[in-house]
């Protein structure tokens, strides 16, 4: 029997007091256990940024790469194998700002992980610059004058790039975001998450209080269809993506993994190595 | 009858110049003639001028010459581009419908062969270069029926009728070439070959065969001359092998996603040229950082920035040898042949495995891209070892202590272990970490796992660092280079030692770690050291005189106007510097 506590390590977390990130960490350890994977099975990648620390502060296989590219780490390690769950992670400045490029094209690849954004609508270990989730106006270190560019819209993105696994928690519902990880995990497919995860040194504005007074639960909007995509776009847009639940989920599309012509059923990792001779003079032939 | 040949045929880029070379050289493989390959091409789709040349003989060839035997000419351009290679015998074969016109000084002989109109008679004028292909069959006085294997596998899934008409229109050519020629029929005869099948590749396709055989199963890379050939062999290969190529959206993705792959316990690698080795520049830090093996293929091409993308150049070296922020130990190798090639790639797998480290293949346009005959594989010298690596059940650690998987030991290599394997838990950061790979910033855990990391340089298995021919105990001059430029080396060193002029060579295969004693001692044993390079500042000749020094006797000999160095004309710069009292 896997319990949360086999997925605590003995790392004490760098992270603030109060910090939105620490929920996640537990969210993410609980959802391992009710999924009943051993920690070994199990790996998280991560970026750069206090968010990025998370891969250290859990029992499991982790690596802590370079900034904005946890998501190529963690679409090679699932390719190498197919048996491993694999959750990528880091903050909205990794995800939507250096990675963005990265973010759109794992949504579209769709390769089998999960990618758990915390955001905090700041750079917080750079103590405290805009990052491209901050509103417009938002005064920062690099904005003294308020931000000029309009926040990004991480859920439109997603759902306009093709993603078939959409969903938005908020920190302080551990239960809510417990659900979300493990449904993200159990999606064939990419599942993208992004998770309010308030700053309390660096985010005066974006604050516990203020999410809780702005956020509406899609379990609270009557007859809502997560299998709808444009239901799914309209609301975001209507609530201008202050959402929380399983914001759309497409079960049928077929993930990379499955769509890859001739991709081993069996794990890469496991697979003999070295080909054989007659492959060898076979492939010679078309050169002579 | 000749023991040499040198042909050439150019056109408009997409007009079917490269099909032209490729059936006649195909077919002349088949002879047992070994071959070397060199386009000319522009960096557009169609139009512009472009040449492929191709050197045949009897005995081994890993260059172009400078010479010019017989020049097929599909345009006007043709000639006035080339014509200067030709030699007095030569000959141009010019395609009638351009109304050809031989330039006052060129001193080869025009025939005006309606190459065209031929074709255009037996249905479709694209078979031009099948009659152009007869008329050269004329010159050499080979039969048709050479060609037939060839045009079979072209064209044979149009069917019979298409297969013979292309054959008909080598016939028809070689049959109109031969009433024109008179006397001459048969001019360019060549000894017979030997009649052995070799293999006839790029550079790039024995990379990605070497690749193959190494046991790598995914490649993650983004397109790019002249590289692309590499990820688009094995898109057609890895899927019968379980595995394939994925292309990602930049080559920071391509890099990272061949960490993650490497992370997970298989062989994954990414191949790129200057411009994506730029951005790859982070990810061979955190290879490196993190002790996750990597290898990158690096096709050299002209640069900086886009540079000249489809031109040859050896201008990336320093930046492979220490780009990337901070210290890492890194391996760099340079094959120069397409053997070399296959086998140091499978090498190039091997040491990144064996010491938990990147290594870059350094490639050049010329290798990539030219074509040539290469020896068949063998098999047995194949040979995957992937050192520390522990796959079998590991020992069950104390309560969540992490598995040691940095743990400082003698040889700096630490045993390795992947996600998915029981009591083999760890951390893995491009933070400076302990031995199990927590955070630290502890200056003595500093030191521990700098000196760890650097000392596995000490212990790189690489078979022949040099490629030595070097018949002279004293040597007047000994020539050095890295890459492509060996094919002309070994053609001028037997015309100088015949001059008189004692000459080695050596021609560096692994640069990094620079083999610095062995180069040494070949250093210490010539008069002078002319180091051949395709770059402007003599990046090579630079890295020897840091490992090495003898300043005084090494010299640079560079070319970086896009073009391979040609054998006499290397000839013509080493003489040239060997008397200005140099020697």
């Amino acid at each position: 029997m896997v319990t949360f506590k086999d997925f605590r390590n003995n790392v004490k977390p760098n992270w603030c007091p109060g910090c939105g990130d620490f929920s996640v960490q537990a969210a993410i350890q609980r959802a391992a256990a009710n999924l009943e994977i051993q920690p070994h099975e199990l790996a998280v990648i991560s970026g750069i940024g206090c968010s990025g620390r998370i891969s250290g502060y859990i029992n499991s296989y982790g690596l802590h790469g370079i900034h904005g590219r946890a998501l190529p780490i963690a679409q090679g390690l699932k390719m190498a194998n197919r048996n491993l769950k694999v959750i990528a992670s880091g903050g909205d400045g990794d995800g939507f700002a250096i990675g963005m490029g990265h973010t759109i094209h794992s949504i579209r690849r769709n390769v089998d992980i999960t990618y758990i954004v915390m955001d905090n609508q700041i750079y917080g270990l750079t103590k405290g610059q805009t990052s491209p989730r901050s509103a417009a106006g938002f005064v920062t270190k690099s904005t003294p004058g308020g931000a000029i560019e309009p926040s990004l819209k991480p859920l439109e993105v997603a759902l306009s790039a093709g993603a078939t696994f959409v969903a938005q928690s908020f920190s302080t519902d551990l239960k809510e975001l417990t659900a979300i990880i493990e449904a993200g995990m159990n999606h064939n497919g990419f599942a993208f998450i992004n998770v309010f995860s308030p700053c309390v040194t660096y985010n005066k504005i974006n604050t516990y209080d203020w999410f809780k007074e702005n956020i509406t639960k899609l379990s609270s909007i009557e007859g809502y269809d997560s299998t709808n995509r444009a239901q799914a776009m309209a609301t975001v847009m209507e609530h201008e993506g202050l959402v929380t639940g399983i914001i759309y989920q497409d079960e049928e599309t077929p993930s990379y993994q499955n769509l890859v012509n001739g991709y081993s059923e069996e794990p890469l990792n496991q697979q003999e190595m070295m080909i054989e001779e007659k492959d060898l003079q076979e492939l010679m032939k078309e050169f002579m | 009858m000749l023991h040499q040949l040198s042909w050439k045929v150019g056109g408009q880029q997409g007009e079917g110049i490269e099909s032209t070379g490729e059936i006649f050289s195909t077919a002349m493989n088949r002879l047992g003639y070994h071959l070397y390959g060199y386009r000319h091409f522009s960096s557009r789709i169609k139009g512009g001028h472009t040449n492929n040349k191709i050197n045949v003989r009897t005995s081994v060839v890993h260059t172009i010459p400078d010479d010019l035997d017989i020049l097929v000419a599909f345009d006007q351009e043709t000639i006035d581009v080339n014509y200067k290679e030709l030699t007095s015998e030569g000959v141009i074969l010019a395609d009638a419908k351009f109304k050809p016109v031989k330039p006052e000084d060129c001193p080869a002989t025009l025939y005006v062969v309606p190459f065209t109109e031929v074709a255009a008679e037996l249905g479709t004028t694209l078979m031009k270069n099948m009659v152009a292909i007869g008329a050269t069959a004329a010159l050499l006085n080979l039969e048709d029926e050479v060609f037939q294997s060839v045009v079979d596998e072209i064209f044979g899934r149009k069917g019979e009728t298409v297969v013979q008409k292309n054959m008909t229109a080598i016939a028809q050519g070689h049959e109109l070439m031969n009433g024109m020629l008179g006397d001459n029929i048969g001019k360019f005869e060549l000894e017979p070959a030997d009649g052995k099948h070799r293999l006839f590749m790029i550079g790039n396709e024995a990379i990605a065969l070497g690749a193959l055989a190494a046991g790598t199963r995914i490649m993650a890379a983004y397109p790019i001359t002249p590289a692309s050939e590499i990820m688009e062999y094995l898109i057609k290969k890895l899927p019968k092998f379980g595995g394939t190529v994925i292309q990602t959206e930049d080559e920071i993705a391509a890099a990272t996603m061949a960490i993650g792959a490497n992370y997970g316990g298989i062989r994954s690698f990414t191949a790129s040229a200057g411009p994506g080795l730029s951005l790859m520049m982070e990810a061979i830090g955190l290879s490196g950082m993190t002790e996750q093996p990597l290898v990158i293929v690096d096709t050299q091409r002209g640069g900086p920035s886009t540079g000249l993308p489809t031109k040859q150049e050896q201008s990336d070296l320093m930046a492979m040898l220490y780009g990337t922020h901070g210290e890492i130990p890194k391996v760099v190798i340079a094959p120069s042949t397409g053997e070399e090639a296959f086998y140091d790639t499978i090498q190039a797998f091997n040491i990144a495995e064996e010491l938990q480290l990147p290594v870059i293949l350094l490639s050049d346009l010329q290798l990539s891209l030219g074509k040539q005959t290469v020896e068949p594989f063998d098999y047995s010298k194949i040979e995957i070892r992937r050192g520390k690596l522990e796959l079998g059940e590991l020992p069950e650690a104390e309560d969540k202590a992490y598995f040691k998987r940095f743990e400082v030991t003698e040889d700096g290599v630490s045993t390795r272990v992947v996600p998915g394997q029981k009591h083999g838990i760890h951390h893995v950061t491009g933070v400076e970490h302990d031995e199990t790979g927590k955070p630290s910033e502890a200056a003595g855990n500093r030191k521990a796992q700098m000196d760890k990391r650097f000392r596995k340089l000490d212990h790189v298995n690489f078979n022949m660092p040099v490629f030595k021919n070097t018949p002279h105990e004293e040597a007047d001059v000994l020539l050095v280079g890295f890459n492509s430029t060996k094919g002309a080396i070994e053609e001028i060193q037997p015309m100088l030692n015949e001059e008189g002029i004692k000459t080695n060579h050596a021609h560096i295969r692994l640069i990094h770690p620079f083999p610095a004693v062995e180069m040494k001692e070949l250093i210490d044993n010539a008069k002078k050291v002319i180091v051949v390079e395709n770059n402007a500042t003599g990046q090579l000749a630079n890295v020897m005189k840091m490992n090495i020094g003898a300043h005084d006797k090494i010299i640079s000999l560079v070319k970086y106007d896009g073009t391979p160095f040609l054998p006499k004309e290397l000839l013509g710069r080493v003489k040239e510097l060997l008397t200005d009292g140099n020697i």
